[in-house]
């Protein structure tokens, strides 16, 4: 098979599940079936970014979010055993309604201004030499993004020392 | 274009058959070793010193019955063997186990003797062996049974834990040979370097590493569920733990993923600090073979030496002593190769 018609194939494939799973996330009652389903989009996200020849993300989206934020998110839905939620997709409130909607609605205007009124180029910029590979991830982050990947660090230092004192109620 | 997919073929089926076999003889490796160690003769009757128990073994477990509780969450019961030895098979694909070989001049041009070499190796396998866990977290979920849940907790968080150490304990080797790639990082532990201009020894990454090795060991132990960390299926406490409902060939998947976990574990020791498959002289394959027996023999003589952890030793062992040290060692060594 020719190679560009494989990688299609790949890529609706691995976009299919994505999109399916994704919704099943949301629909599944059983909140262990979520965090299963979620994991299933992680690992067809982590695909797509193969297909783009971006492998150092894929190992990234594999190891913190399928192996060990999801693991995180597993442990406590059973360390809390979360009973099976009966239909919490349809609330009865009306608010609620109106407001889901209306959302939808903005999202879908958002999505037709960017995706309509925006002409892709018709071939794809042709690849730098080295992309995707970690040396090249490493050499733009510790140049070009530095500034935004120390702020990055500082927001996650926060969260942790966050977590420190919500956890720790009494410090003597 | 024919040669290249055969030779793919053929790389991955002796790779996927090896891994099958060592799986399955090192549990005779394991009772003949211990039986030694605690002045037994271990099994005998099956064969010549009990070689074919494996096999035996294997059948039994085979025509054993397939038992089902009735409590069970059916589609994550079944499937839970199965998310367990997937990632433990699929793990070995990057490692290099041997130099380069023309098949006895069966080939146009030497190959590689490696299934893929991709630009995140390392990370390739670290993230594929974390996807191990849910194999045994689900499977003590979907079992409905108190036991097998707290030893899929025990596993999960344990995993984590100690994930985080054996990731910083790499990083001294990812730095002295300024790569992924794991076909690098053997390249960069090619040579011999004199001690005190004296000694000859190999430029392998244990010697200018040798605390990362030993927390990359400590932590492949606790990662693999192996003693002193073997507390997911304490058996004194959690009858076995996550594996409690399981039987027949369910119970032996998780089994083979145990023991290829920790194949691959060793393969990955030989691979970053143990010069992977170099060796002064005869074929490579037979040297990273040999280490990798070396390593799983030192596995098996922990189980029979050390006795269990208590859980909060665990922790407190993985957070408060091996995570700092490991930072301290990724710390130095980036300062003693930055200022050298």
């Amino acid at each position: 098979m020719d190679l560009v018609v494989l990688e299609r194939v790949l890529f609706a494939g691995l976009a299919l599940v994505a999109a399916v799973s994704g919704f099943l996330v949301i629909v599944q009652p059983h909140a262990v079936y979520a965090a299963l389903y979620l994991i299933i989009t992680m690992g067809s996200l982590a695909g797509l970014y193969v297909l783009l020849d971006a492998h150092f993300v894929w190992a990234v989206q594999v190891l913190v979010y399928a192996g060990a934020i999801m693991v995180l998110f597993l442990f406590v839905i059973m360390l809390l055993n979360l009973p099976r939620e009966e239909v919490p997709w349809a609330p009865r409130d009306l608010r609620r309604i109106v407001l889901a909607v209306g959302l939808a609605v903005v999202l879908l205007i958002e999505l037709v201004v960017v995706v309509g009124f925006r002409t892709a180029p018709a071939k794809a910029p042709a690849l730098v030499e080295g992309f995707g590979t970690t040396a090249m991830v490493g050499r733009l982050l510790f140049t070009k993004f530095l500034f935004p990947f120390e702020i990055a660090s500082v927001v996650l230092l926060v969260a942790i020392v966050g977590a420190l004192v919500l956890a720790k109620k009494h410090f003597s | 274009m024919l040669e290249t997919l055969v030779v793919m073929m053929v790389k991955i089926g002796v790779v996927f058959g090896v891994l099958l076999l060592v799986a399955a003889y090192m549990t005779w490796l394991e009772r003949k070793t211990i039986a030694a160690i605690q002045v037994r003769w271990g099994p005998t009757r099956v064969g010549p010193f009990g070689l074919l128990q494996p096999i035996a073994d294997g059948i039994k477990l085979f025509f054993k019955e397939d038992l089902m509780p009735s409590q069970v969450d059916r589609v994550l019961f079944v499937l839970a063997p199965a998310l367990s030895v997937v990632p433990a098979m699929i793990a070995f694909a990057v490692i290099p186990f041997g130099g380069t070989t023309t098949a006895f001049g069966l080939l146009s041009r030497p190959v590689p003797l490696q299934i893929t070499d991709i630009d995140v190796g390392v990370l390739y396998v670290f993230g594929i062996t974390s996807l191990g866990v849910y194999g045994i977290f689900l499977a003590g979920w979907a079992s409905n049974n108190k036991y097998s849940l707290l030893g899929g907790l025990r596993a999960s968080a344990q995993m984590i834990s100690y994930e985080l150490s054996m990731g910083l304990a790499v990083v001294g080797v990812l730095i002295l040979s300024s790569s992924l790639r794991l076909s690098e990082i053997v390249r960069a532990q090619e040579g011999i370097s004199w001690w005190f201009g004296l000694v000859p020894i190999p430029k392998w990454f244990v010697f200018e590493q040798p605390v990362g090795f030993l927390i990359f060991f400590v932590c492949a132990l606790a990662e693999t569920n192996r003693a002193p960390f073997d507390l997911p299926e304490a058996e004194t406490e959690l009858v076995a733990g996550f594996h409690s409902e399981y039987s027949s060939m369910k119970f032996a998947m998780f089994f083979m993923a145990e023991y290829a976990n920790m194949a691959t574990a060793a393969a990955m020791a030989t691979t970053l600090f143990l010069g992977g498959p170099l060796g002064p002289f005869g074929p490579s394959p037979v040297w990273f073979v040999g280490k990798i027996f070396v390593l799983l023999f030192v596995f098996i003589w922990f189980r029979a030496s050390l006795p269990r952890f208590r859980y909060d030793q665990l922790m407190t062992f993985g957070w408060k002593r091996l995570l700092p040290l490991a930072l301290v060692n990724a710390a130095g060594t980036a300062i003693l190769v930055a200022v050298l």
